[in-house]
Order: structure tokens, then sequence, then C-alpha cells
């Protein structure tokens, strides 16, 4: 029998509150449908706050030629022409009025002299695009964001964790979760639910993710029958500090290099040279990323195993009014002072290109009354992500998923969520408590981090892949064995013992996706397949659940109009 | 290797105590990546909030050998460490369990204050000179560790009548905003109890991101609500200019 519940009920249910959950909130608001969401953590501490260097819109404030059609074709060309089409169509079309929406509800961009948002440069964008706040942009989007959404109503659950979507016939009904701080367990009935979780970086040992990144959201869109695709691209940002060893992946954001930072190997050479004789340093970040880590394998790393990053050449007072926080981050946390040296920096797992197959324009998943968006939605960004296209994509595809997700609910007549997969979902969450000597989740975490960091890193290869597979599987059996100290009061080895079982679900369908691809695009390199493939070029890997396995199949890359493919073809 | 000794509050609303734990000490170690071994190695429920471990969103306050810090930014070697690391909940806020404390308040103060308010037909145009001074106030964090200072709440804990300088803060954004057509002063003057504020700049000091809180958010939010309320001529003044 299970405990006492309490029960929510909302038209719109939306788990995730960054800035595609809280975006997609407010739209499914305006059109007049009660919204509930769900967030880990307190309101405004998701993933969004960390966002550094800018949001991309084709405003044309600082280069005036620049428009959607290039905004279009640099993230097709960056995601290695394995993008949806037609999301990135309505990313380039639709990214700018998003971005003005955002300045009328009192986001203040940094400016123009004539008074305009000011826009900089950033890694494969052809023109100045990135509208920015010194480097605290995703800071600015989330409280404008935050402030806008609790004005207009939306009920906020903040510190729930859902840990199973609930179906019936083929649809959701509803989301069952606990109460981070007592413990308690909750269900939310909804007609519609937007999963709006972000990443999974938390898996690997580097990584600029926090804590929440466990890919909650497509595990259990996964479970729940729903496609996953292009699970094998995961993005190593290039610049992560590297030194002291606590502060290890913590990001140092693109608008470093953006604003004029060089890159250089031990021996004082511009590096990027070799591997992108055009772009240099802004070039894109799967490039960037694997000449930093070759450079270290060759043995012209630094003394802590990275490469320089030097700002200093600009004058120290315009380095700390643009990039304010990483002056802070070096100073306090690295003794580097940045305006007069340069900085340490390395690769560190950054973001999520794959995860929920969604259609273009409803953002609904393959699961009828499931949308997705944001990071946790997968086919914008293809085989590797342009910089600034993340806080764009949150906006377009949130507003786009809210106004779906509110008008599904309004046809849409949920059932009554199943007793059974209530029971399940509550026995499944206390069983660690029930075992007895088990080891700590801890211990688990650990061990996946490192196994991912050394199996299914930057360079892939046939036999890492297949040893990771077979590691995921054992951590699967140590998993179920876990055992949980203490309460169910804020208990954060009880929370991290479901995340890892996320975890787990995400990395196999990584590790799948990667050992299914031989070759070598965008974020995924293999060694064994050093080319890329133009049949690959074709394909997505989709991944879905088939009971309890796990099934990988292709389809066909959607093709596109004749008319988007000639802006392919020539610079305008 | 040698070790840093941690004493951490272990508890809940009804009292605990503190726990010594031992932890080996690396390289630029922070008071948080120091939590984080306890709770890998030695505590898994150790009970502490964090999200970013950078500085950006202002989730692991607490008070560390009795400073309220953002732990993620207290390295160990700031601190003696021939003593033990005395590590407890901000004080302002109840204690839910160990490290973490209620701050709905704060969630519920934020609610009454009116949004962003374009006035009618303005021109999207604002120049980075006019918004300088509103940038500074937009890079709070909210780590909260103004409100626990603040001895309005943290001594006398006046929560009912009292806003708290990050709502000063919020509002002062909001008030010189270029673009903004509303004047917010009859709330900070009743409902937030700006007036409780005796500026004795506690807040400035802990304020991680050095927001200048007394004097540039709450002196001048004094200031309009003196004009607005306290002097006729400049009320009338500005009730004909902001409604221009």
């Amino acid at each position: 029998m299970t405990e006492k519940y309490e029960t929510h009920e909302h038209d719109v249910l939306v788990i995730g509150a960054g800035g595609a959950g809280l975006r997609a909130a407010i739209e499914a608001l305006a059109q007049g449908a009660s919204v509930g969401v769900v967030c880990k953590s307190l309101l405004g501490k998701a993933h969004t706050v960390m966002a550094e260097g800018g949001i991309a819109a084709a405003l044309g404030n600082v280069d005036t030629e620049d428009n959607w059609r290039v905004h279009f074709r640099d993230t097709m060309v960056g995601g290695k022409l394995l993008n949806n089409w037609r999301m990135a169509q309505l990313h380039a079309q639709e990214s700018s009025d998003r971005v003005k929406e955002l300045e009328q509800w009192g986001a203040l961009f940094d400016r123009t002299k004539g008074g305009d948002i000011l826009q900089r440069a950033f890694g494969g964008h052809t023109f100045k695009r990135l509208c920015h706040v010194g480097d605290r942009t995703g800071l600015e989007m989330i409280r404008t964001l935050q402030d806008r959404g609790v004005q207009q109503g939306i009920d906020v659950y903040m510190e729930c964790a859902v840990t199973r979507l609930l179906t019936d016939g083929g649809r959701v009904t509803g989301a069952f979760g606990y109460w981070r701080e007592n413990g308690r367990f909750v269900l939310f009935k909804a007609k519609s639910i937007i999963i709006a979780t972000g990443g999974i970086g938390k898996a690997w040992q580097i990584t600029s993710n926090s804590w929440e990144y466990t890919g909650d959201g497509m595990a259990l869109a996964y479970d729940a029958g729903a496609d996953l695709i292009d699970m094998e691209f995961v993005q190593f940002h290039p610049t992560g500090m590297i030194w002291p060893p606590g502060v290890q992946g913590i990001l140092v954001t693109e608008a470093v290099r953006g604003e004029g930072g060089t890159l250089t190997n031990k021996d004082g050479e511009r590096f990027m040279k070799r591997y992108d004789p055009e772009k240099m340093e802004l070039s894109t970040r799967d490039v960037v990323a694997r000449a930093i880590y070759t450079e270290v394998k060759e043995g012209r790393g630094t003394e802590h195993g990275g490469a320089y990053l030097d700002i200093s050449q600009k004058p120290a007072d315009y380095v700390i009014r643009k990039l304010p926080s990483m002056y802070h981050q070096f100073k306090d946390l690295a003794d580097v002072d940045i305006t007069k040296g340069p900085m340490e920096v390395g690769p560190t797992c950054h973001y999520m290109m794959g995860g929920i197959r969604v259609d273009a324009e409803t953002a609904e998943s393959t699961l009828p009354g499931l949308f997705a968006a944001g990071e946790a939605a997968a086919g914008l960004h293809g085989a590797n992500r342009l910089g600034g296209n993340s806080l764009s994509d949150l906006l377009v595809f949130g507003r786009r998923a809210g106004l779906a997700a509110a008008q599904t609910a309004k046809r849409a007549s949920a059932p009554p969520p199943d007793p059974a997969q209530i029971e399940e979902a509550s026995r499944e969450l206390l069983e660690p408590f029930e075992r007895s000597g088990g080891e700590s989740p801890y211990a688990v975490h650990r061990d996946l981090q490192e196994k991912m960091q050394r199996l299914v890193g930057i360079f892939r290869v046939e036999e890492d892949l297949r040893q990771a597979l077979t590691e995921i599987a054992a951590l699967r059996q140590r998993l179920a064995r876990v055992h949980v100290d203490g309460s169910r009061l804020f208990n954060p080895g009880w929370h991290l013992a479901r995340d890892l079982k996320s975890m787990l679900t995400v990395t196999e369908a990584v590790t799948r996706s990667a050992l299914t691809r031989q070759e070598s695009r965008g974020a995924h390199s293999r060694i064994d397949y050093p080319k890329t493939d133009p049949a690959w070029g074709k394909k997505n890997n989709v991944i879905s659940r088939d009971r309890d396995a796990m099934k990988l199949a292709q389809f066909a890359v959607p093709e596109m109009p004749a008319e988007l493919e000639a802006l392919l073809e020539k610079p305008s | 290797m040698s070790e840093a000794v941690l004493k951490v509050f272990r508890g809940g609303p009804e009292g605990g105590e503190a726990v010594e734990y031992r932890v080996p000490i690396a390289p630029g170690m922070v008071v948080l990546d120091a939590l984080h071994y306890v709770q890998g190695h030695q505590a898994p429920d150790l009970a502490v909030r964090w999200n970013c471990k950078a500085g950006k969103c202002g989730s692991c306050s607490a008070e560390v050998n009795g400073r309220p810090r953002l732990t993620c930014k207290t390295r160990l070697d700031s601190l003696p460490l021939d003593q033990p690391i005395t590590i407890v909940p901000l004080k302002a806020f109840p204690v839910v369990k160990d490290l973490v404390t209620d701050v709905s308040w704060n969630y519920r103060v934020n609610k009454k204050i009116p949004p962003f308010s374009p006035r009618p037909g303005v021109e999207w145009k604002m120049y980075q000179e006019d918004i300088d001074r509103v940038q500074e106030f937009r890079k709070c964090i909210e780590c909260f560790l103004c409100q626990n200072v603040c001895h309005v709440l943290r001594d006398h804990g006046m929560k009912e009548q009292f806003g708290g300088p990050r709502f000063f803060v919020r509002v002062a954004g909001l008030e010189m905003h270029p673009l903004d057509g509303l004047s917010r002063t009859g709330l900070l003057k009743d409902e937030l109890g700006l007036g409780l504020c005796n500026i004795t700049k506690c807040c400035t000091e802990v304020c991680p991101e050095d927001i200048h809180i007394t004097d540039n958010a709450i002196i001048p939010l004094k200031e309009r609500v003196v004009d607005d309320f306290y002097d006729p001529l400049t009320r009338l003044w500005r009730k004909v200019f902001k409604s221009g």
C-alpha cells in the first residue's frame, strides 16, 4: 500500500525551472492554462544562471549585414548538417523577437553607442551576434523570466524531484516524485507535461555542470516510451579551469576568446593556426576542444595539462568590465590576475546536443502530451552546438512548447493516474533505505564519472566504448544494492541514489549511440573512424525502450527544402 | 597529506550539535569542496545546498568561522587550519536540516514587488551610462547573505514589517530603470519598511558581488521616499514628470 501523498492538478506541468521551463510556463499561462513548475533546486538557481557569454540573435545591431539566413547557415554548418533544419530555421527566425521580448520584460543588456543591444563575436558565428551582459548573461535572463513568471501567476514547487511520468493508453497523465526537504511523496496530475530539465554532464568527472544535471528528464521520457536522438553528441567545452584541483571543470566563458583572447601552448605557439587557420580561436567548440586535448597529449601542454588563454593584452579596465566574473573567479579561486597574465584552461563536459526527439513546430515528443524544450530536447544543434545558441534555444522552443502544451491541454482530458504505477514508483524510492549493508551511492557515482571520463570522452574508440557498456551494466548491478543512511529529511545521498538511475540510462544511450556511429562528426570523434562519412551524415541515431532493453535504430535526417539548401552554399 | 578539521552543525529545527569531520586538504580547496568530501566519504546524508560552485548561483551560503560566506568561494587556505573550521547555517532563517535553511520568506517578499512596467509608448533605446547603475543591482545572485546579517532581520526578526537589503536592491533596479514608469516608494515605505534600515552597511560588507547596497540602493531609495512623502513640492514635480 502506497503511503499518503499530496496531489496537485494543473493543465500544464513544467519540469525544470531554467530558461526553457520558465519561458514555457509564461507562454502556457498566457494561453489561459493553469501551470505548475517543478524544480530540484530553489527558483533562480537552475543551470541557466551560469550561462556567461551571451544569447545569439541576428539583430544586426553591430554587424548590420547579419540576418536570420546567416544565423541559420552558421547553426547548420556548426552542427555538421545533422540538425533538424526546421528547428534551425525557426530558431534563427524567432530568436531576435525573443531577445527583444526579454528586454521588454526588464532585462538590461549591454548597449551600443547608439543605445541598442550590444553584440559580441563568438565561435562559429559569422557576425557579432551575441547579446550579452558582461559575462553574466544567464543571470540576467533567468532573473527576468523568474520575475515575469511569478508575477503572472505560475505555481512553483521548489526543491521537488519528479521520478516517474505516469501514462495511460499511450499519453501522459501526470508525474510522481518527492519533496527534497521532507522526503514526502507528491503526485501531479496534468494534461500536458513539458520536460525542461537540462543535460547530463554530472555523469563525467570533469564538468561545468551542477549536481542537478543528471539526465532526469531524458530518462523519464525514455522510461515513459518517448524516443531519444543524437545521444552520441556530448559537447566538451574547450575552456574549463584546470588548476587548482578543486576548481577543475568550472567554465571559462568563450567570451574571453570573443573579446580577443588567444590560445597558446607551452612553447608560446598560437596552435589554433594548425587546426583552423581561418577562424583560429573562434573556431567551433568541437574543433577547439580537440585541439587543446591534442596539444596536451602530444607534450605541448601547460604545467597543469592544458593550454594558456590570454586576454591580458587588452586594457585591464576593459577586461574587468567585459569579463567581471572571470576576473573574480581566477583571482579568488586560482590566484591568477587575468588582466596581467594567462589562464590555464582545458576541456570540460558542458552540454548535451542529444536528448528527447521533438516535433520542430510544437516541441511535442513521440509520446502524446509530453513536450520537451531546451537542452533536454534534441535536434536544433545537430552534432555540435554553437556558443550562444543555447540561451536562444531555451526562449524560442520554450515558448513553442508552452504554447502547444497549453493548446493540447485544452483539447485533452487526462485519465486519472494509474495507482499501480504510483505504487511502483513509491516502492522504488524507498528501497535504498530498506537494504542493509550496501555501498554508498557516492561511491557508485565516483566510479561512473571516472569510467565516462576515461572511456567516453572527447576521443572515442570501439574497445573503450564496449568496455564502457560492460562497466555501466556492472554499475547498474551495484546501484541495485546501494544503501542510504539517515532519514528522508533533506538527504542528498538518497537523492543521488535516484539520480544515478537516470545517469545510467542516459550514459548507456550515449555509449550505444557512440559505438554505432562509425565516423567522426562534430563533437563525436572516433579514433578508429577519424573521417566524416557522408552516409552517416544522412542518419540520426534514435534510442527507445523495448521492455527492459534499450533499442537503437536510425532514421533519415529530414530533407531540407531547396531554398534553405541554397543558403548553405553562398555567404549572403 | 595534511588534514583540515571541520565542525559542522548537524541537526534540525529542534536543535543539533557540531560534528567533527577530518578532510584531506588539496591545493586551492574551498569549504564547499570539504563539505562534498564529507558527503562523499563520511556522511552521505549531510544536507548542503549548492549548484554552480563558481559564485554565480548563490546557493551555498553558510556561516564559516562566524562569518557569513559563500562556501564555494571560501578557500581553506584563507582560514587558520591549526584550529577546527566551524560551519553553521545562516542564522536569520529557520533551519531545515544541517546547513539548509528555509529561505521561502524571501520569495514571498519578492512577490509583493510590482514588476518592470515600461512607460507607454517608450522607444527601446537605452544608453550604457544610463544603465550602469542598474546593472550593478542586477548582479545580485540571491545568496541572501545580506538578509542574514541585517540586524533588523537577524536580531529583531522583523520579517513581517521589513523587506531586507536584497529587495531594496531589487526595487532600486526597477526604480532606476530608465524606461520604467512606476513608483514603488509607497511599497518601500509601508510594506517593505525601508525606514527601519539605519544604514549600518553590514549588508554591503558581506555582498559577494560587491554591490554597494547601502550607498547605491538604500540611500537613494530613502531619498525618494522622503521626496515623495515628506516634500510636497518634489512630490508634485515627480508626479508630473513620471506621468509625462
